[in-house]
């Protein structure tokens, strides 16, 4: 495991350590999980469905868990008294748009986190908007956002976080469902997010590889993985081992 | 995709469509009340109300036809005044299966359908010209509570969403549904009953793992049991002075029913 290079906490836009979390019916989600993130990193969560990414990264914000300072965001534990700063820094985009976007209008959608965190109005539309131009969304503001196509709400999903300025993006699945191009396009522009430390769930190994230098693989709650994504999605058994495949064929190289 | 709240709504670019909601709701409300405390013998007003309701239409670009046709919506509620052909006494006009029709029960009973199809059609003006997502914002700033607000905001921003899974769930079913020649298919009542109430069953348990990640997003961008909301922009004295229109027209109507054609 990504041994030599620890840095310490309060450097660590993730700091999580011996994670251990069951749902209510007993059932054990996350064994002994520890993880270190650097500030600026891109890492990538693999591993089969029920592997318990999602449940990690419902951790980061502290929807689930114990919030007994087991896992810290930039150096704060995650615990009730920082929840609102922890939130705030914290941009979780779910994998389904639909949950991610509950307001009638797409406006309403990306100014509800800039809201909730107490900014004043004018500062609020200058974030949607800018937050909306930089997904490419900006003449969608009054739009509903029932009929839009997944490639438009999962880029005003990644709008509605951005608008929070959160310095760690979380994304479940963000290329689900969307077709090949729309899927070149969001790995485009996850790519322009330069400042921000990106944690990404996904299945999908090309988005992977051409978006993360570390990949961390996730099996039966257990970290089973960590390292250089050349190196882990090189590694054929390991990527079958645990349900996964390589981003291509074995030979055509 | 199927799109039942907003296709009431039609979009549009008349002064009716651009009128503040706030002013729109509130006049739909005084016209509602208005013409149900008309006086039931006030004949005349009638048709002077049907112009009022039909010229706002019109400012609105639709047809004084198309939105009585519409209205009709409410007339099988009207029947349950049926009864009071019967109860009102007064001169006996008809018998019907040994009741008594009075002239007084018709007159009574003409007036609370016309007053309900008029009623409805004024409700229909605001619905179809107003955006349902601009109601929303015209009931909060009106201080309907904002728990109530957002009900109302999740079924609209939802109801599409659950009809798409439910037409979903019915072409899975029929999809399903194949008959062989010289079998029966489709089982029977009992079985029908118990595959529609596991859809529906199902749909429930959906909704209700869909409000649980919903409220996940919601705390995750800082959601804290208060709601928080974007201000509503400031009310013209302009958009007032248009809603104040509808109104004195109205005043006028029945000031005049109440005071001539009332006896």
């Amino acid at each position: 495991m990504n041994g030599n290079e620890i840095p310490m906490n309060e450097d660590c836009a993730v700091a999580i350590e011996h994670l251990t979390f069951r749902y209510p019916d007993g059932r054990l989600a996350l064994d002994d999980v520890s993880l270190r993130v650097a500030r600026g990193e891109r890492v990538a969560l693999v591993g089969p469905n029920g592997s318990g990414k999602s449940t990690l990264m419902l951790h980061l914000n502290g929807i689930l868990g114990a919030r007994n300072g087991g896992v810290q965001v930039d150096g704060l534990p995650v615990q009730d008294a920082h929840l609102g700063a922890i939130r705030s820094r914290v941009g979780l985009v779910f994998q389904n748009p639909d949950d991610q976007l509950f307001s009638p209008r797409v406006e309403q959608d990306v100014a509800f986190g800039p809201l909730h965190m107490g900014l004043p109005e004018a500062e609020v539309h200058a974030r949607v908007d800018r937050a909306l131009a930089a997904v490419g969304m900006g003449d969608y503001a009054g739009r509903t956002s029932v009929h839009l196509s997944v490639g438009e709400k999962k880029r005003i999903a990644l709008a509605t976080v951005l608008s929070m300025d959160a310095d760690l993006l979380v994304l479940d699945e963000p290329s689900a469902g969307l077709d090949p191009r729309a899927r070149r396009d969001l790995i485009a522009l996850l790519r322009t997010f330069e400042d921000c430390t990106l944690l990404v769930s996904s299945h999908d190994m090309r988005l992977v590889w051409d978006l993360c230098a570390r990949v961390v693989v996730l099996d039966g709650g257990r970290i089973v993985a960590d390292g250089p994504t050349r190196d882990l999605l090189a590694d054929a058994d390991l990527m079958e081992r645990h349900g996964l495949e390589v981003p291509w064929p074995k030979n055509s190289g | 995709m199927s799109d039942s709240l907003s296709q009431r709504y039609q979009p549009g670019s008349s002064p009716l469509h651009r009128l503040d909601p706030r002013v729109k709701l509130v006049v739909t409300l005084i016209l509602v009340l208005g013409i149900t405390l008309t006086p039931a013998q006030a004949w005349p007003a009638y048709p002077l109300l049907w112009a009022l309701v039909a010229s706002i239409a019109a400012l609105g670009g639709i047809g004084a036809g198309r939105l009585a046709r519409l209205g009709s919506v409410a007339l099988p509620f009207a029947l349950a005044a049926a009864t009071l052909l019967f109860t009102t006494p007064g001169d006996p006009a008809a018998h019907v299966l040994g009741l008594t029709i009075t002239h007084e029960g018709i007159a009574r009973f003409a007036a609370v359908v016309l007053k309900s199809w008029l009623a409805v059609q004024a409700a229909l003006l605001l619905s179809l010209t107003t955006h349902p997502t601009d109601l929303l914002w015209a009931l909060s700033s009106l201080r309907v509570p904002t728990v109530l607000v957002q009900i109302l905001s999740f079924m609209i921003r939802y109801l599409d969403t659950l009809r798409d899974e439910v037409d979903r769930l019915n072409r899975a079913r029929a999809s399903r549904s194949a008959s062989v020649p010289g079998h029966k298919s489709g089982g029977n009542v009992v079985w029908r009953a118990t595959v529609a109430g596991h859809m529906a069953g199902s749909l429930f348990l959906r909704s209700l793992e869909r409000s649980e990640r919903v409220y996940a997003a919601m705390q995750a961008r800082g959601y804290r049991g208060e709601m928080r909301v974007l201000a509503a922009p400031p009310l013209t004295p302009r958009a007032v002075l248009w809603g104040a229109v509808p109104v004195i027209a109205l005043g006028l109507i029945e000031a005049l029913a109440a005071l001539w054609w009332h006896r």
